[in-house]
C-alpha cells in the first residue's frame, strides 16, 4: 500500500498510511505513516469498539496537519493487550495461506447468489 | 514488547513452503510530498483499502494474482459488507468491518466536524499481491485517477 501512497502523492494528494507491520512500512517508506501495534487484520482498531476505532482514526488523520517530515511515522499509543504473547505467535509456524483459486471466493453462498443475479438491488454500483 | 519484525518471519516461511524468496520493496529515496492544502476539518477526504472488502452483489476477489479494484459507496450500509483475503485470518473483519475499512469511525468524524467530508465512493483491493511491478505500474495510477476524479483533499490507505 505504500507504493500507492507514493504514487497518489507524487500525483498531488496528501496521504496517510496506516501500518500493522512497521519493518515493511519503513522499507516501502510512504510519505506519512501511523502505526498500530495490533495483530494483522486489525490496521484500524479492534471490532465492535467504536469508541477505540474513533480514537485511533483521529489520531492517525492528525498526522496530516502535525507532520512535516517525508517519510515519518507516527506510533500510536494504543497496545492490543497486557499479554503480547501473540507477537510470538505471529507467523511463528506459518501462516496460514489459503489455496490460490482462481474463481470468486465468497464470504458466503448469498453474495455468489446475488452477484450472479446482477447485484445487490440497494447498492447501484454493485451492478458493475 | 517491540513490534513484530514480519520481513524475516515471512521470508522464512517462504523459505519453509519452497517458494523463490521475496523481494521486499525498500526505497532508500525520500518519499514525494505534498503539504495538506486546508485544515482537515474542510477537507474532502478518499479512502482506498486492501484487506479483500467488498459489498454483497459485488464479485468477490479471488485468491490468484487478483489485481482488481471495488468500489464502495460512501453511504454503504456497513451490513452489507464482506470480506474475503487469502492471507490474513478475516474473522473480526467479518464481524466489524471497521478493524480493516473503518467507514463509522470516518462518518463519525465527519459529524463531529473533525473532518469536512468524506468521498462518494471507496475504493477496495485484496493485498498480498505478489509483483510490485504490478501494484506500481497497474493499481497506484488507476486509483490516483480515480482520486483525481472524486475531487478529494487527502486520501487514507489502509493496508492489512
Amino acid at each position: 500500500m505504500g507504493l500507492v501512497a507514493r504514487h497518489v502523492e507524487a500525483a498531488g494528494v496528501p496521504t496517510l498510511c496506516m501500518s500493522s507491520a512497521l519493518d515493511i512500512t519503513r522499507s516501502v517508506n510512504p510519505p506519512r505513516a501511523a502505526f498500530l501495534d495490533f495483530p494483522l487484520g486489525h490496521t484500524t482498531g479492534k471490532p465492535n469498539q467504536p469508541e477505540l476505532q474513533r480514537k485511533i482514526l483521529a489520531d492517525a488523520l492528525s498526522s496530516f496537519e502535525a507532520m512535516t517530515v517525508p517519510g515519518s511515522v507516527r506510533a500510536l499509543p494504543y497496545r492490543w493487550s497486557d499479554d503480547e504473547g501473540w507477537k510470538d505467535r505471529a507467523f511463528a509456524e506459518g501462516d496460514e495461506r489459503k489455496p490460490r483459486h482462481d474463481t470468486p471466493q465468497y464470504q458466503d453462498e448469498e453474495d455468489r447468489r446475488r452477484a450472479e443475479a446482477g447485484g445487490s438491488p440497494s447498492c447501484p454500483v454493485c451492478r458493475s | 514488547m517491540a513490534p513484530v519484525d514480519y520481513i524475516p518471519r515471512i521470508r522464512d516461511n517462504y523459505a519453509r513452503l519452497g517458494y523463490k524468496p521475496y523481494n521486499w520493496v525498500a526505497n532508500a529515496d525520500p518519499p514525494p510530498w505534498t503539504p495538506l492544502s486546508k485544515p482537515l476539518s474542510e477537507c474532502r477526504l478518499g479512502l482506498v483499502a486492501s484487506g479483500g472488502i467488498y459489498a454483497t452483489g459485488q464479485v468477490a476477489f479471488h485468491y490468484k494474482d487478483d489485481i482488481s479494484t471495488r468500489e464502495i459507496p460512501a453511504d454503504v450500509d456497513i451490513q452489507e459488507l464482506r470480506a474475503t483475503h487469502f492471507a490474513y485470518d478475516v474473522s473480526d473483519a467479518r464481524k466489524d468491518p471497521n478493524v480493516v475499512f473503518p467507514v463509522d469511525p470516518l462518518r463519525r468524524l465527519v459529524r463531529e466536524g473533525f473532518l469536512g467530508s468524506l468521498a462518494s465512493r471507496f475504493h477496495t483491493f485484496m493485498g498480498g499481491i505478489y509483483s510490485a511491478r504490478r501494484v506500481t505500474e497497474e493499481i497506484a495510477p488507476l486509483l490516483a485517477a480515480r482520486f483525481r476524479e472524486d475531487g478529494v483533499d487527502a486520501v487514507l490507505l489502509v493496508p492489512v
